[in-house]
């Protein structure tokens, strides 16, 4: 076995400990903290909602989240799982991709990582890296859907949750967004024309938003996908939001940060969330899930 | 239920494969159908003998378009446009676009009878050969489509084709191009609701805001070339991304010309590309005859590694003779502000503090010049090669030597100060945190000790020698080792917290960033590890063993790799964004500044490259390898070189 325990080898006693004076504090004080964080309960809680809108007939949208807490030799880890998909294709087929998606997905994310994390062998071991296991797991999710519902297609957004860090997978229009040390930030990148028009320099005029619906990735459509990964740290205080475009057409990021810090707590900035976009027009399914950490 | 998701062409296919009409069905009484030909968006293509003629075999296309709305106004708009089609058609006449001869209305179905194209399309020829196509056939066929291009842009009034793409351009047996499919249907399905899936590919970015140009057709043609040229299908990929895969990497028959021809048509702003086809068509031809009567003249010129005397200064009056060169004038690029010449390899990398570089060199010495000129200010000699970076802290610069042992020696006169003895060689550099210097030695062994007096607080024992820096986090001590593994070892006691086990050696030294690892391996791999729990995030595959370190700025990580690569990729998830081949190994680390990066290499050189566009900006040669990484300050790029330099560039 490779590392052996330096002091039964080394002559050396350790007679005079280095000093550590940690840089950066490990908790982020409560009156820093949004009140959703603040009052939310200690370690990592999640919320969710989805609403069908005031317009459609179906909800098309999938929303799943795993967490489990382990706390061993005095070390508390958190693991949670963050699944959301909106799904097109008309009659039953919509719901059935999103719905497909999300399951087929998590079970693939609890295979690779949950279960080799609750086995004692975790550091060092892994077979692949995480964004590869997570991509695999979209991967995956696409095959399902195209085997399952060939006529329709669904976004994916999924955000694993590992101790102080966050990974995320995306594929299409529903978005992450990260609230930490007062700011918002969206993580995601639509895979949309509308957005590869502004990155072109476009401006599109409102009565064309038509393309904001078009999707150039999607899970579902072909054999091969390609997969957004990011990883961003998730420390004390921080806040991730995953929703689907019915939320983010309707409340702008402005509005997004807006709520996050004002609301009382993270249940109540769901509601608001949803009674929002149906106060304007609700002609979408809105879904979004909210993981608040609040650490002692 | 109100998304609905742009049907996949097979499902279209299906779909009208029911509703096409039965072989030998005669329509009006004259035209007779023998095969079908195509199945478009809203009808099929068939292949039809026209009755009239009875002694002749004649033979026509007869294009369909089924209407099966009932909404009036939608059934009123797809006849306007059927009928716009006809009289377009009728008032063309141009031997690459079909000859209209009659069109006809029967129930639901609009008709047009067409002049028969023999061949394939473009698409169907893709289809057939999947490979990238020679860019003499490419061009052949868009010029004779900028000649057609021209034709309907001159003509009263303009015409915009507007949906140029493989599928809508025939090639003759005779390689003669035609246009096919004048706009049926083309602005059908627009206003559409819900999420759809799929983008056409081939379309300009303005048109979507409605703005249909003769550049527009430009862009459509550029974007045609590039598809046949690199076998890559726009509508799989984010819309207006051509620049992603240029043509000349994928297919060597690409000049650079012409490449550059393709990519002026591809801009996203419409008067950065073509004033008109007549000017794309000339670019075209010009690229073409280049190629043919030039060789590609874009090797680098490469500048001997020679300066005037002047600026060369020496250490001691025996290495005066060894240090005169004749001096040669540089054909291109920069000249060094000075170089000084050591009595053997100078593997170890400068470092400046305070207008004083210190650097280590195979002669056994630690030197101290002034940075500003190059002048010697004082050495101290070890009894091995210093291959270790020196590190500097407080008054005094820290370092190992292949001698085994570690020194402390004053920064103004290189008088020693203590010296800690390891069991092996030193090549790994110190890093101090804590008023505490912890290195690797090749005794395995990573040592903390007391950068005041030496004394050795905790070693870290791995399995083979430790060649790695450290990186000092706010719990952990990072180092890699010979062993494969990368370590993570408790700051305080020298325990290992945990490791990362790679599939061979690991030199690179980490690098901590955002609150990951992130170092290269000898197995080919750069890694990104969470600092806390040593969890793989990401990995990047390069072409060869990582054996230099990754500097990050803004969030992009830069590697080097003995697969001759720099690689510039994203912190956050190691996605490349952009490579540069330097034409030889790297072994070192880059340096990163706000404009640039720079590398040196095994073949030499030391090159100056754009962090953005990852394009070189200059580059430099020496007279032999450069293992050194180099090192900036005060706008000045230092390295040493296995020439026996130490040289001073302008950055």
């Amino acid at each position: 076995m490779m590392g052996s325990s330096p002091d039964a080898i080394t002559p050396h006693v350790e007679h005079d400990a280095i000093q550590v004076h940690r840089k950066i504090p490990h908790g982020m004080s409560d009156t820093l903290k949004p009140s959703l964080v603040r009052n939310a309960p200690r370690g990592l809680t999640i919320f969710g909602g989805s609403h069908i809108g005031r317009v459609r007939e179906h909800n098309e949208d999938a929303w799943m989240a795993l967490s489990l807490s382990n706390e061993a030799s005095g070390n508390q880890t958190d693991v949670a799982l963050l699944l959301l998909a909106d799904g097109m294709g008309g009659h039953t087929s919509g719901d059935m991709a999103s719905a497909l998606a999300v399951r087929a997905a998590a079970v693939r994310v609890m295979q690779d990582v949950v279960l080799p994390f609750l086995s004692s062998e975790v550091a060092g071991t892994q077979h692949y890296a995480l964004h590869e296991t997570l991509v695999r797991s979209v991967e995956t999710a696409n095959a399902v859907v195209r085997h399952n519902v060939p006529q329709a297609g669904t976004t994916l957004t999924m955000a694993l949750i590992l101790g102080q860090r966050v990974y995320i997978a995306h594929v299409g229009d529903s978005r992450a967004y990260l609230l930490g040390k007062g700011s918002l930030r969206r993580i995601t990148h639509d895979h949309s024309l509308a957005a590869r028009l502004i990155e072109t320099g476009q401006t599109i005029p409102e009565e064309t938003s038509a393309h904001r619906n078009i999707l150039y990735r999607a899970v579902g459509q072909r054999a091969t996908i390609e997969v957004d990964t990011h990883t961003e740290s998730f420390p004390d205080g921080s806040c991730l939001l995953l929703c689907s475009d019915g939320l983010w057409a309707k409340v702008s990021d402005a509005e997004i940060a807006e709520v996050l810090m004002n609301e009382p707590n993270a249940q109540a900035a769901v509601d608001k969330f949803i009674a929002l976009a149906n106060e304007r027009g609700g002609d979408d399914n809105v879904t979004l899930i909210l993981a608040v950490r609040n650490e002692a | 239920m109100e998304t609905l998701k742009l049907q996949s062409e097979q499902n279209e296919r299906g779909k009208l494969a029911n509703n096409t009409l039965p072989l030998g069905t005669v329509l009006q009484g004259r035209y007779q159908i023998i095969k079908v030909i195509g199945l478009g968006g809203m009808g099929a293509v068939y292949q039809v003998r026209d009755k009239h003629f009875q002694a002749a075999q004649r033979l026509c296309a007869l294009k369909e378009m089924i209407i099966n709305t009932n909404d009036l106004s939608k059934r009123r708009l797809a006849a306007q446009i059927f009928e716009r089609e006809a009289n377009i058609l009728a008032t063309l006449s141009h031997p690459s676009i079909p000859k209209i001869h009659d069109y006809f209305t029967q129930e639901d179905r609009y008709y047009l009878v067409l002049e028969f194209v023999e061949g394939m399309d473009l698409e169907a020829v893709l289809r057939a050969v999947r490979t990238p196509l020679p860019a003499e056939r490419v061009v052949d066929w868009a010029v004779q489509i900028c000649d057609v291009l021209t034709y309907l842009h001159h003509h009263d009034p303009p015409i915009v084709f507007r949906d140029l793409k493989p599928s809508n351009i025939m090639v003759r047996p005779s390689n003669r191009v035609a246009l096919v499919d004048f706009g049926i249907a083309r602005t059908i399905n627009v206003g559409s609701k819900g999420t759809m899936i799929g983008t056409e590919g081939y379309s300009p970015p303005e048109q979507y805001r409605g703005v249909a140009s003769p550049q527009g057709d430009i862009y459509a043609l550029g974007a045609t070339m590039h598809h046949l040229l690199t076998c890559r299908d726009p509508r799989l990929h984010p819309p207006f991304s051509f620049a992603e895969e240029l043509p000349s990497r994928v297919n060597p028959s690409v000049s650079k010309d012409l490449e550059a021809a393709i990519m002026k048509a591809l801009e996203y702003d419409p008067t950065a590309r073509y004033a008109s086809a007549e000017e794309m068509k000339e670019a075209l031809l010009r690229c073409c005859v280049v190629s043919e009567t030039l060789a590609p003249s874009s090797v680098p010129v490469r500048a001997p590694a020679s300066v005037s005397d002047h600026s060369e200064t020496v250490a001691s009056s025996s290495q005066v003779q060894a240090g005169r060169e004749a001096p040669v004038a540089m054909e291109q690029g920069i000249m060094p502000i000075w170089r000084f010449r050591c009595e053997d390899e100078v593997r170890s990398s400068p470092v400046v503090v305070d207008g004083v570089l210190y650097v280590g060199c195979y002669d056994h010495n630690l030197y101290a010049l002034d940075a500003k000129t190059g002048k010697f200010l004082w050495k101290y000699a070890t009894e091995g090669g210093i291959a270790a970076t020196p590190c500097i802290w407080k008054d005094r610069v820290l370092f190992g030597s292949e001698d085994r042992f570690f020194y402390a020696v004053s920064v103004r006169t290189g008088r020693i100060l203590w010296t800690c003895p390891t069991g092996g060689r030193i090549r790994s550099s110190a890093r101090v945190e804590l008023e505490h210097a912890f290195f690797g030695s090749d005794d395995r062994r990573l040592y903390a000790v007391n950068a005041n007096n030496g004394q050795v607080v905790w070693q870290f024992e791995a399995l083979e020698a430790i060649r790695s820096s450290p990186a000092i986090g706010d719990e952990m001590v990072y180092v890699g080792s010979e062993d494969y593994h990368l370590y993570a070892i408790d700051l305080q006691t020298g325990r290992q917290r945990w490791k990362f086990r790679t599939n061979r050696n690991v030199i690179s030294s980490p690098l901590l960033c955002d609150g990951l690892v992130i170092f290269g391996s000898m197995d080919w791999n750069v890694y990104a590890l969470d600092e806390r729990s040593g969890w793989s995030v990401w990995r990047f595959r390069a072409g060869h063993v990582v054996v230099g370190s990754p500097r990050a700025l803004d969030g992009v990580v830069y590697i080097g790799s003995a697969d001759g690569y720099l690689y510039a990729l994203e912190l956050g998830n190691g996605r490349l964004i952009w490579k540069f081949n330097t034409g030889s190994q790297v072994v070192s680390t880059p340096a990163v500044t706000e404009q640039g990066v720079y590398v040196s290499t095994l073949g030499g050189d030391i090159i100056s490259i754009d962090r953005k566009t990852g394009k070189e900006r200059w580059r430099f040669s020496t007279g032999g390898p450069v293992p050194s990484s180099p090192c900036v300050c005060d706008a000045t790029v230092y390295m040493g070189s296995n020439d026996h330099h130490v040289y001073a560039l302008p950055a």
